[in-house]
């Protein structure tokens, strides 16, 4: 087990399965698949929210909902921050957000908007620094505390 | 952060708890950054990224009734993205199902909340709002509370206004409030740059490319980029705040860039100059080979992607009057020089509502039409927001619409080739 510290940007605890993108996490990408049939099947009951971002081959396919994800930034459109917000709101989001870099605009708006107007808890953590990135890898069990450790356990 | 007293007061809930709660969210949206302080906004307009009624937004939707109902309005009028969809554009009866009845099928109960909020006029659905014609074009040095990447980098770079990256629904609450969280973008040290970017072309460099490169390189950081202005001049004309479009919007889409310095072009770069270099900056050398590399690392998600091409995109973002007349002129050269009366692939040039008006004036308007091209104010990425266009082979010279769905890249030149013919 290691011990990453950083900053509490939305505080919670939560243990969860790692999920990492070493590049950019382009949100309106990554939902853009799973927004497409919203009311039907997209955010819904029975898929688990597959990345649709075809430019990031470690996530592109994987299911996010639930899972710790573990990221620099994000990136792209400044759908962004309501997309996290919509995730939020149904229910759908990754289990808490970690980032190695300080947190972007979108990302922390996404975060915020889902803290102060709806009842999910997504823990957010960020500054955790590059060797945070380095040694998590998908699939790890990550454990989020309040004061913005993390605990990443290599089984 | 220090509030004043009136937006402490709002905080603790002297405006109603609806109120209080868009100001706690800015507020922790500015801890979040270590802002001292909220600044007054101060363009004249605002600009929403939020443009469409997508069934699974419904939270989205219900927060904006929520502010509604407490009788919360913008301090601005604003302008908004482009609509997702438009009769014009071509597509099938099993999309048109798709379309209206699955997807956007919220589209009716959004466009009245925008009305009720403050759209500046049903006409002003587009994400090239800073166009002249359409009329939502900051002043330098003005703080904004815009979301719309490609618009907010436009904004931040060619105009001189200050913007952060915020997102959809935060910045109809920067609107709403009338101040914003001051960091990042807004501040002096914000927009120094962080990388000096040397382009070392021996050919004009694609916008889209070139703007892909240098997002994906950089992030969210700033750029400093040296050896354009060789190939866009020094003054910003029409020509070249169209190519700056297009290369930020690229820059946005696949990094997080929010403003780029022109040396010599962009008016803080030609105001400062090297000053705007952070001391430490990385260096970015971008060469004829790199940008061939990074063409070549797109991928193409087509099922199959030798097919021929079914639909053709051009303006994403949407094209400013001189554009689309270029690309009139250049399709109808083109056909006539391959010999053809129509288009070889449906076409579809997106441009905001008053361009189109001023454009269907000109002398080129009745023969493209003629000739089979669309002209349409839609979202070409809200109409391929779909699984149906997946099995669709969709060509763009848009870099920003290649990220977010299944179209394939192709140059200005190649989609020209391939639209009146001539493609080999």
């Amino acid at each position: 087990m290691k011990i990453f510290q950083g900053r509490v940007v939305v505080p919670g605890t939560v243990t969860a399965e790692a999920l990492v993108s070493h590049g950019g996490f382009n949100t309106l990408a990554s939902y853009q698949m799973a927004l497409q049939f919203g009311d039907l099947k997209a955010m819904g009951k029975d898929t688990e929210v597959a990345c649709g971002d075809q430019n990031n081959p470690e996530l592109y396919k994987k299911p996010m909902m639930g899972k710790a994800l573990c990221l620099p930034q994000t990136i792209g459109s400044t759908t962004g921050g309501m997309i996290l917000f919509t995730a939020c709101a149904l229910g759908k989001q990754p289990a808490c957000m970690l980032f190695s870099k300080p947190i972007d605009s979108l990302a922390a708006s996404g975060a915020i908007l889902g803290d102060v107007w709806t009842d999910a808890v997504m823990p957010v953590v960020d500054q955790l620094g590059d060797e945070f990135l380095e040694y998590v890898k998908t699939g790890m069990s990550i454990s989020v505390k309040e004061n913005g450790i993390v605990e990443v356990h290599d089984s | 952060m220090k509030l004043n007293e009136e937006q402490q007061a709002m905080l603790d809930g002297s405006r109603g708890a609806v109120m209080a709660k868009i100001m706690k969210t800015l507020v922790m949206y500015g801890d979040a950054f270590d802002a001292e302080r909220m600044v007054p906004v101060t363009s004249r307009y605002g600009h929403t990224v939020i443009s469409f009624g997508l069934g699974v937004m419904d939270p989205v939707y219900d927060l904006y009734d929520e502010i509604l109902s407490a009788g919360i309005l913008p301090e601005q009028k604003f302008t908004a993205d482009p609509k997702p969809l438009d009769p014009k554009v071509p597509s099938g009866p099993l999309e048109d199902l798709v379309f209206k009845k699955l997807m956007y099928n919220r589209q009716e109960r959004y466009e009245q909340q925008l009305k009720k909020l403050g759209i500046t006029k049903d006409e002003d659905y587009t994400c090239a709002c800073y166009l002249e014609l359409v009329g939502n074009a900051p002043q330098k040095g003005d703080v904004l509370s815009w979301a719309e990447s490609s618009a907010v980098v436009y904004a931040n770079s060619v105009l001189g206004a200050r913007c952060n990256r915020n997102s959809g629904i935060l910045e109809m609450m920067g609107s709403i409030a009338g101040f914003v969280p001051e960091f990042g973008l807004l501040t002096e040290e914000g927009r120094k740059a962080d990388w000096v970017v040397e382009v070392r072309c021996e050919k004009k460099p694609e916008a889209q490319l070139l703007g892909s490169a240098i997002g994906m390189k950089v992030m969210e950081e700033v750029p400093y980029i040296k050896g354009l202005d060789a190939w866009l001049g020094t003054e910003l004309n029409d020509s070249a705040k169209a190519y700056l479009k297009d290369f930020g919007a690229a820059t946005a889409s696949n990094g997080a860039v929010g403003l780029y310095h022109i040396e010599n072009l962009t008016p803080e770069a030609v105001e400062l100059g090297e000053s705007l270099i952070k001391p430490d900056a990385k260096v970015y050398v971008i060469d004829d080979a790199e940008l061939e590399r990074v063409h070549r690392e797109y991928p193409v998600i087509w099922k199959n992607p030798d097919a021929n091409p079914q639909l053709a995109f051009v303006g994403c973002p949407h094209l400013s009057l001189q554009q689309l007349t270029d690309w009139a002129r250049a399709v109808l050269k083109g056909l006539e020089a391959n010999g053809r009366k129509r288009v070889a692939v449906p076409t579809v040039f997106t441009a905001p509502v008053p361009v189109i008006r001023e454009y269907e004036k000109t002398i080129y308007a009745w023969p493209l039409k003629k000739a089979g091209v669309v002209i349409s104010y839609i979202c070409p990425l809200m109409y391929m927001n779909n699984p149906l266009c997946k099995s669709k082979a969709v060509i763009t010279s848009s870099n920003k619409l290649r990220t977010y769905t299944s179209a394939k890249y192709c140059t200005d030149s190649e989609i020209l080739d391939i639209i009146t013919g001539g493609a080999k």
